[in-house]
């Protein structure tokens, strides 16, 4: 495939060598981990480098995952956007069907290259955080797939709404521990995750879920996870044999959105979109880190979060479990900071209107954190011109979330 | 000589004790400062209260949950600090946190607001030697120490870059985990310890999981200092606003462990 050759003015060449994006990312670690992420970076480093690591990930990612995902075409969904634009309007709209991965997300591609890691250490126990239970599931899956016992700290909030994720990772053999310190949620899980690292830093590899905690995950995730943008830029350019102009996908900690954007950060002619989750509207409770927040430094690394002036954490809110957590991906911060990726927001209600549209027009059922990248397409592509393309990336299937799309519209089940 | 070394020159080790500001409310912290300065604390480390304090274990958690309920704010902090200055010019002063409150104004704000509030050394838990330049800058030009960290995991490769910069005193955490929870085998202390001395002249104190009299009086022997806190931060959860007598008792116990300690040494 075509690949622009990496220029000296190349966005694609972060993290610097201490692991900082601009003023973004860095190790804000305790002295205890410090060497471990240390090692983490040579065997990181020695990994990149090693042919036989890249054909292992490749191989799993083909017959166990099932990538490449599909690029599809989503006509329906298009010509409903059309019926209600100016003439001429309506933009085409495209989906990286990620959520055709095994276990449903774009969490498994991560999970496949970070497990690789561990074994290459000769680490023999995994830990994870989970918000929603989707990078839960993909970790218990790995750990399954390879023998490694795993523990899952999950927010005992958390543990309550996702209950049918908590019940896969228990039938994958995983742990899951309910998080009660703090508010019970995302950020909570990731503080005992943090925890129980610190006390077992021999035997334990901790696999996060999103691009961001201590540098090198931002990188390295970021690396899993741009098998996204480079199989959809392949992808675009021999099925139509031009790229898109506008890239779509919601942003959490922001692994889907870099895992899709990163490939294409030097076609500059492609404009790229975040979407965050902006719950009950930016005024009230949400979980936008960017449009809400401040830089400060929370695990690992310093980037944009929601706070108040003493740089206590806030609690993020949004209905979607996989969004609902106040900081954001240092890149994504950078990306930010210099005007490469534009970013906006989308509320509960958007994203569940959103849902429901994708299920009537293409028959696919969304989880709630594309559903709020679709809500941006839906408003963007009224605006641009009929021959243009959007590329969105649907990161998740929605199978998990209908007991909250029930409750939210007021239906029993 | 600065008041933390001469904290550390006193003939015996220094008891390094640990409480958290605002627990269970800003007027409390106050007389529990003074019961651990009566009952014979040489070294007052404060901690900030953080909504996520991921080395803590779940007693300094608590204290930082109760803290902020109760509404402590970084204002708070430094009057609390500026006060017991006040009552006590030559008692050194350690502020203790994680680096997003430290950090939230700008380092330069809360290195000059810890100045005016008198305060000696800080020990922020989240930035290593290789983020100084967020906070150690900014500190130093104040006057203020920036104390390093050395663990378990600090091996002889990693030790210099420990080293290198820090100031005030080394605080060795003895063990690999979070606060509170257990404590470290004596003989990997001496062994430890033995190894930072040989590396720094910095006075080293040890901490994490000490709690009783004679754990405190064996690590005295080895080390310059032994550092208390998640034991005083259980009597304030258990004691609430009555906790400085317990407080003043249980330091009492430590202190007069300590100092008989090192006279069996001399």
């Amino acid at each position: 495939m075509s690949d622009p050759a990496l220029l000296s003015n190349s966005y694609r060449t972060q993290p610097d060598d201490r692991g900082h994006f601009g003023q973004f990312g860095g190790r804000f670690v305790a002295e205890t981990l410090m060497p471990l992420i240390l090692d983490l970076e040579r065997e990181y480093r020695a990994a990149k480098a090693d042919p036989a690591f890249a054909q292992e990930f490749e191989d799993l990612l083909e017959h166990y995952v099932g990538r490449p995902s599909p690029l599809y075409y989503a006509e329906r969904l298009t010509a409903a956007i059309r019926a209600g634009s100016e003439p001429g309007k309506g933009a085409q709209v495209w989906f990286k069907r990620d959520e055709l991965n095994h276990t449903g997300a774009h969490k498994i591609n991560n999970c496949i290259g970070q497990i690789l890691l561990a074994r290459r250490m000769g680490k023999t126990r995994i830990i994870a955080e989970t918000g929603a239970g989707q990078h839960g599931v993909a970790t218990a899956t790995v750990c399954a797939r390879f023998g490694l016992p795993c523990v899952i700290y999950m927010g005992a909030k958390d543990v309550e709404r996702q209950q049918p994720n908590v019940f896969r990772m228990k039938l994958l053999g995983a742990e899951v521990i309910p998080v009660t310190s703090g508010a019970n949620t995302l950020k909570d899980a990731m503080n005992e995750a943090l925890r129980d690292w610190v006390a077992n830093v021999h035997d334990t590899f901790y696999i996060i879920g999103t691009a961001a905690g201590p540098h090198p995950y931002p990188e390295l995730v970021r690396d899993f996870q741009s098998v996204i943008g480079k199989e959809a830029r392949a992808q675009m350019l021999s099925r139509i044999d031009r790229l898109p102009d506008l890239l779509v996908a919601a942003i959490g900690g922001g692994s889907n959105a870099i895992g899709l954007f990163h490939p294409f950060l030097d076609d500059l002619d492609v404009r790229m979109l975040g979407v965050e989750a902006a719950g009950e509207g930016l005024e009230r409770k949400h979980a936008a880190s960017l449009a809400g927040g401040f830089p400060g430094i929370l695990h690992g690394n310093r980037t944009y979060l929601l706070q108040d002036d003493d740089g206590q954490i806030a609690e993020a809110h949004s209905i979607s479990a996989g969004l609902d957590y106040p900081g954001i991906g240092p890149e994504h911060a950078w990306l930010k900071e210099i005007g490469r990726v534009d970013y906006t927001s989308a509320t509960d209600e958007e994203a569940l209107d959103a849902f429901q549209l994708l299920c009537r027009t293409e028959g696919i059922i969304p989880a709630l954190e594309p559903s709020h990248a679709i809500a941006a397409v839906a408003k963007k592509a009224r605006e641009m011109d009929e021959n243009q393309i959007i590329l969105a990336n649907l990161c998740g299937r929605g199978d998990k979330d209908i007991f909250t799309v029930a409750e939210a519209l007021g239906v029993r089940i | 000589m600065t008041r933390l070394s001469q904290a550390f020159a006193k003939g015996h080790p220094a008891l390094v004790a640990f409480v958290t500001a605002g627990d269970p409310g800003r007027f409390a912290t106050g007389p529990i400062l003074d019961a651990l300065v009566e009952g014979g604390a040489d070294v007052i480390e404060l901690g900030m209260p953080f909504t996520d304090p991921m080395a803590d274990g779940p007693a300094i958690q608590a204290a930082n949950l109760r803290s902020l309920a109760a509404g402590t704010t970084t204002a708070d902090i430094l009057a609390i600090a500026m006060a017991f200055r006040e009552r006590h010019p030559t008692v050194p002063l350690v502020l203790m946190g994680y680096a997003n409150p430290m950090t939230r104004r700008g380092a330069d704000w809360f290195a000059e607001r810890a100045k005016e509030a008198g305060v000696d050394g800080v020990i922020c838990v989240d930035i290593p030697p290789e983020e100084d330049d967020s906070l150690g800058p900014a500190l130093r030009g104040n006057g203020i120490d920036l104390i390093r960290l050395a663990t378990p995991t600090t091996d002889a490769e990693r030790l210099p870059t420990v080293l290198e910069g820090a100031s005030g005193f080394l605080y060795y955490v003895s063990v690999a985990g979070i606060t509170g929870k257990q404590q470290a085998v004596q003989a990997s202390i001496e062994e430890a310890v033995a190894r930072l001395k040989a590396a720094t002249k910095l006075p080293v104190a040890v901490g994490f999981g000490v709690r009783t009299p004679d754990q405190a009086a064996a690590i005295a022997r080895v080390a310059d200092g032994v550092v208390v806190g998640s034991a005083i931060v259980e009597l304030v959860g258990q004691y609430g606003k009555d906790a400085a007598e317990p407080v003043r008792a249980y330091i009492e116990s430590l202190a007069s462990a300590i100092r008989a300690a090192r006279k069996e040494m001399a």
